[in-house]
């Protein structure tokens, strides 16, 4: 079986899918995401899905769950390339991949998940008055 | 009662001997039908060619207009119709260009008249018949395509894409945006938004005449498929009468911004960047 590359980029865990999705293809990422998150520590996840032709429904859903399993690790997670032919595909058969956040291209991915970084930090420093207790990323 | 080949040379004989006589008379009646909308000296060639043409096919031995021997007349047949119909001739007017033939070759007929010679025109009638219908298909033919013609164009020319601002792009919308225009609409929008990575669009409905169900069905789609591929939408140019269709008729655009004027939509995206309209102080006198 064939297995999507996570590569560790800076904060951010970049995932290029080159290869057709399989149900286990997806799965097997899931469970390789989930893992390197913890172990990296890394509070970012972009996965570009720019190469792919077909999204079916179970690798639509395979992304929520794996931007909701980030999400509990503390990694935001966004799609990003989705190619027009396939966006057309999913809103005609009705998916609209809810709690998905996604991005034109890789560089507004990483623009993304920088801003909802730094609105995060910036909602600390309101919450606590010590300035020093904020860590550097 | 089809034409026998020994008929055939004889008409071809016939429209050899009165060519003179035949073409002024065919002319005339074709003008008439036509009230001087084509200059008779048009006319004249067009008649011209037409008679040798049909002499020729005879003369050859064609018993029907698909015969080999008439090619040169079906040429010539849709030659004529190729014309009527690009110049805004009707089917009737078309016709008779070729069914004026008939009246003539009686006239001239008209001096003899015995069975035989009934019979020979009968069938000679009927060739003329096959010819003008022949005429007629090719007309049809050239204007189904320039229909299809123009409705392609029309796709082509009622959707632009335009780049408002870095990152901004419109689409602005007009006329009635039934399926076919919508799917082309949205491939095209969706399509720039990669090539430009602009991740907001506006779409701006000013000139959509009317909204039902279906418009905002379509627009919907497409703003739903741009979400999906990381970019923001923003309806704008909603008229009042179109705001209160759309609520009369229970649209729901859900958490999707929707503005005025194209004027506000811009202002509201660069509001949502990095971007700041303020006006600028006037230098003081």
């Amino acid at each position: 079986m064939e297995r999507v590359p996570v590569l560790k980029i800076g904060d951010i865990l970049l995932v290029s899918i080159q290869i057709d999705m399989e149900d286990q293809t997806a799965l097997q990422l899931q469970e390789d995401l989930a893992e390197r998150i913890v172990v990296t520590g890394c509070h970012g996840v972009i996965i570009d899905i720019s190469a792919l032709d077909i999204v079916d429904s179970f690798v639509g859903r395979t992304l929520a769950t794996i931007a909701s399993v980030s999400r509990v690790l503390d990694a935001e997670t966004v799609v990003v390339g989705m190619r027009p032919a396939v966006a057309i595909t999913l809103v005609e058969l009705g998916l609209s991949l809810p709690g998905i956040r996604t991005a034109l291209n890789v560089e507004l991915g990483i623009e993304m998940l920088a801003r909802s970084r730094e609105d995060e930090y910036a909602d600390d420093d309101e919450d606590e008055a010590d300035p020093a207790t904020v860590t550097t990323p | 009662m089809p034409l026998s080949p020994d008929e055939a040379s004889r008409f071809a004989d016939l429209l050899k001997g009165h060519a003179e006589k035949l073409a002024t008379r065919w002319t005339d009646s074709v003008a008439t039908s036509l009230r001087g909308r084509l200059s008779s000296a048009e006319l004249q060639r067009q008649t011209g060619d037409l008679q040798k043409a049909f002499q020729q096919a005879l003369a050859g031995g064609a018993v029907d207009v698909t015969d080999d021997a008439a090619a040169e007349l079906r040429a010539q047949l849709a030659e004529i119709s190729n014309s009527r119909a690009r110049q805004g001739f009707n089917a009737t007017e078309t016709a008779v260009s070729v069914y004026a033939l008939k009246d003539a070759m009686l006239e001239i007929l008209g001096e003899q008249s015995d069975v035989a010679t009934l019979r020979d025109y009968v069938a000679f009638s009927t060739f003329v018949d096959r010819a003008a219908l022949f005429t007629f298909d090719n007309y049809v033919r050239v204007r189904e395509a320039l229909i299809a013609d123009q409705a392609e164009q029309l796709l082509e020319l009622s959707t632009p894409v335009v780049k408002l601002w870095e990152g901004v792009v419109a689409v602005p919308l007009v006329g009635t945006l039934d399926s076919a225009r919508a799917q082309v609409v949205m491939e095209r929008l969706l399509q720039t938004l990669v090539d430009t990575g602009s991740p907001y669009a506006i779409i701006d409905i000013t000139g959509v005449p009317a909204v039902d169900t279906q418009v905002a069905q379509h627009i919907l789609k497409t703003v739903v498929a741009a979400r999906l591929m990381g970019a923001d939408c923003i309806i704008s140019g909603i008229r009042p009468q179109i705001a209160q269709t759309i609520v009369a008729l229970g649209i729901e655009f859900g958490d999707i911004a929707t503005k005025a004027s194209l004027a506000d939509a811009l202002r509201y995206v660069l509001g949502k960047t990095s971007y700041r309209v303020v006006a600028a102080k006037r230098p003081e006198r």
